[in-house]
């Protein structure tokens, strides 16, 4: 084929427009999973979830699982895993409600206490990743049973029970603990936050690129003079954080902490993450994927109370979803590659 | 030699490497020199890949020096060796598949705009000057920085990878394998891409397997058998049965003729 031929083709086709662009974005399938939920619900519940109070059941749901399924995505993107979420937040949640409630400090106290712990575990997490080479599943998963254990036999050491409760003052309930117009909790307003802040990071800043370049080829990342090392802590330090501002956010709702709080957030998070179309290999995805994700997954999880049937089924809805999922983000991510017309190979 | 009164950009003397007892790389001397190109030819195990990773910074040679524009540098990261301009394209050229174009093109060197807290990556530059420099090196199916480099062909990802490098200033350019995945019509446009880069006043070091390909654009053949250089000379004064006979392992190979000869003759007994 002639240099002119191949030029006028390119012309002819452009090969990336409208819907067949859409379909190329890793979204699209988080997109539909939405949307075919929402609309789902909305005819099988009705009246009821389709209100702001229904809006509010899931929104509320899913803004907790968001802030940690943003950070997550993050480190999941960068080809990690993090399964100590569930504990960070207990954890955290746990020594503000100590430092606050039980022995009566300043809120705020607590409050940056809390955050630097979780912080500090994902550190731990990051440093032990990166020094030993063991895959973070592996060593996430023993920081979660290490963090989980550490704090209940913590709490019955200090307090005595395993669960405390604390009053935070009212600047810090009106930041993490107040319902908007009685309903949305400020998990919404502070999802909206990490969201935008996440957005930024991955997509504007050198970061980003760092980030989908160590998830994509950790090799060719490392040859180019990526810092991989402390890009990878610095991930795992981000999704301790997400975990802690959602212990604090829990502690300030429920006026207080209990050691067993937050584990279902492990999987919940990284089935929003997943759903929203980041590949588990990493060096894919996008943080309105993600989001998506996340409202799919807190549809169904609030959905199903308002069907009238049994809410063990939400369960089931999920797994099938999260299974569906990942077989239409194959499908669409193998779109993206074909990348429009095929050239003959040997023509 | 043709080289007599030029300088060497890249020289090695007398580089060992051993691994674990194992002398991957023994007593290994060779010259690049830029507007050339060298074409590095030996069996697997050889040691091409290992001087590949010393030249590039992935190893420090055991013994002896390398030096780079006459002067003795140690490379003790790949960072190091892309500092001196070394840049090296492996067989699958751009490593991020689920890149676009643009991103990938700029990694570990983005592109920012803006100042202060709203600095920011500069996605319109990125992708025009990926499509542009690419385009430069004669692909011109890629109009979108926007596609993924997952999407492209061999030889487009081999070119995406080389104009990356040539935006970078490399000025030795290794080139692992361009050409083994390839069909026949990428592998020479990716010879094509080569000659420009040669023509560019880059040392390109070009590792193959393919004869043919490296006969076409090499100035300078050096010859890799169990970690010794084997053989070294400049276009033109081997022929090409003496080259292949030589990266076949000559003895080897006579070896095997003579083998199979004894065995036809018996089967033809038994017939």
């Amino acid at each position: 084929m002639s240099a002119k031929t191949t030029a006028e083709k390119a012309q002819a086709k452009p090969s990336f427009t409208g819907l067949s662009n859409l379909a190329r974005r890793p979204e699209f399938g988080a997109l539909i999973g939405a949307v075919a939920v929402f609309t789902f619900f909305s005819i099988a519940g009705g009246g009821p979830f389709t209100d702001a109070g229904g809006w509010a059941s899931w929104l509320n749901v899913a803004s907790e699982v968001g802030i940690i399924a943003l950070l997550v995505a993050l480190v999941m993107i960068a080809g990690d895993l993090d399964l100590s979420v569930g504990s960070t937040l207990a954890a955290s949640s746990m020594t503000m409600a100590i430092i606050s409630g039980f022995f009566g400090l300043p809120t705020w106290v607590g409050v940056l206490a809390a955050l630097a712990f979780g912080v500090l575990i994902g550190w731990v997490n990051g440093y032990l990743v990166t020094k030993t080479n063991l895959p973070s599943f592996v060593v996430t998963l023993a920081t979660m049973f290490i963090v989980m254990g550490a704090t209940l036999g913590t709490t019955r050491l200090v307090v005595g029970s395993t669960s405390v409760t604390m009053t935070a003052d009212p600047v810090a309930q009106f930041l993490f603990g107040n319902l908007i117009f009685g309903l949305f909790e400020t998990a919404v307003v502070w999802w909206l936050i990490v969201a935008a802040l996440v957005s930024w990071i991955l997509y504007k800043t050198k970061y980003g690129n760092w980030i989908y370049a160590i998830g994509g080829d950790v090799i060719s990342a490392r040859a180019t003079g990526i810092p991989v090392n402390k890009v990878r802590i610095a991930l795992f330090m981000g999704s301790g954080l997400g975990a802690a501002l959602v212990g604090v956010i829990q502690t300030a709702i429920y006026n207080g902490a209990q050691v067993a709080a937050g584990q279902s957030f492990v999987f919940n998070s990284i089935i929003a993450v997943v759903v929203g179309g980041v590949l588990l290999t990493g060096g894919y995805g996008s943080t309105i994927g993600v989001i998506l994700g996340t409202i799919t997954f807190g549809i169904v999880n609030q959905g199903i109370y308002y069907t009238g049937w049994d809410a063990d089924w939400a369960a089931l809805i999920l797994g099938l979803l999260l299974l569906a999922a990942v077989l239409t983000n194959n499908t669409f991510r193998r779109l993206a590659l074909s990348g429009g017309k095929k050239e003959k190979k040997n023509d | 030699m043709t080289n007599a009164g030029k300088a060497p950009i890249l020289s090695l003397k007398n580089v060992s490497k051993v691994f674990a007892g194992y002398r991957a790389m023994d007593d290994v001397s060779l010259d690049v020199y830029p507007g050339q190109v060298l074409c590095l030819l030996g069996d697997n195990g050889a040691g091409k890949s290992t001087l590949i990773k010393v030249l590039s910074g992935f190893h420090e040679p055991t013994t002896g020096t390398i030096a780079v524009n006459g002067k003795t540098t140690v490379f003790k990261s790949p960072k190091d060796a892309s500092n001196e301009g070394i840049a090296t394209v492996h067989q699958f050229g751009g490593t991020f598949p689920l890149m676009s174009i643009g991103r990938s093109f700029f990694v570990g060197a983005e592109p920012t705009k803006g100042w202060g807290p709203f600095k920011r990556f500069d996605k319109k530059y990125a992708n025009e000057t990926a499509v542009r420099e690419m385009r430069q090196l004669g692909i011109t199916r890629i109009t979108d920085g926007e596609r993924l480099i997952g999407s492209l062909s061999g030889g487009e990802r081999q070119a995406s990878a080389i104009a990356r490098a040539v935006h970078f200033g490399a000025n030795v350019l290794i080139l692992d394998e361009p050409t083994a995945a390839l069909g026949v019509k990428e592998a020479t446009h990716v010879l094509r891409i080569i000659m420009q880069a040669k023509l560019k006043g880059i040392a390109v070091i070009l590792v193959t397997h393919n004869v043919s390909h490296a006969l076409t654009v090499g100035d300078h053949f050096a010859v890799l058998i169990r970690g010794q250089k084997a053989d070294d000379f400049a276009k033109g004064e081997r022929t090409r049965d003496q080259i292949t006979d030589l990266m076949a392992g000559g003895e080897a190979m006579a070896e095997l003729e003579a083998e199979l000869s004894t065995l036809t003759g018996s089967v033809t007994k038994i017939n």
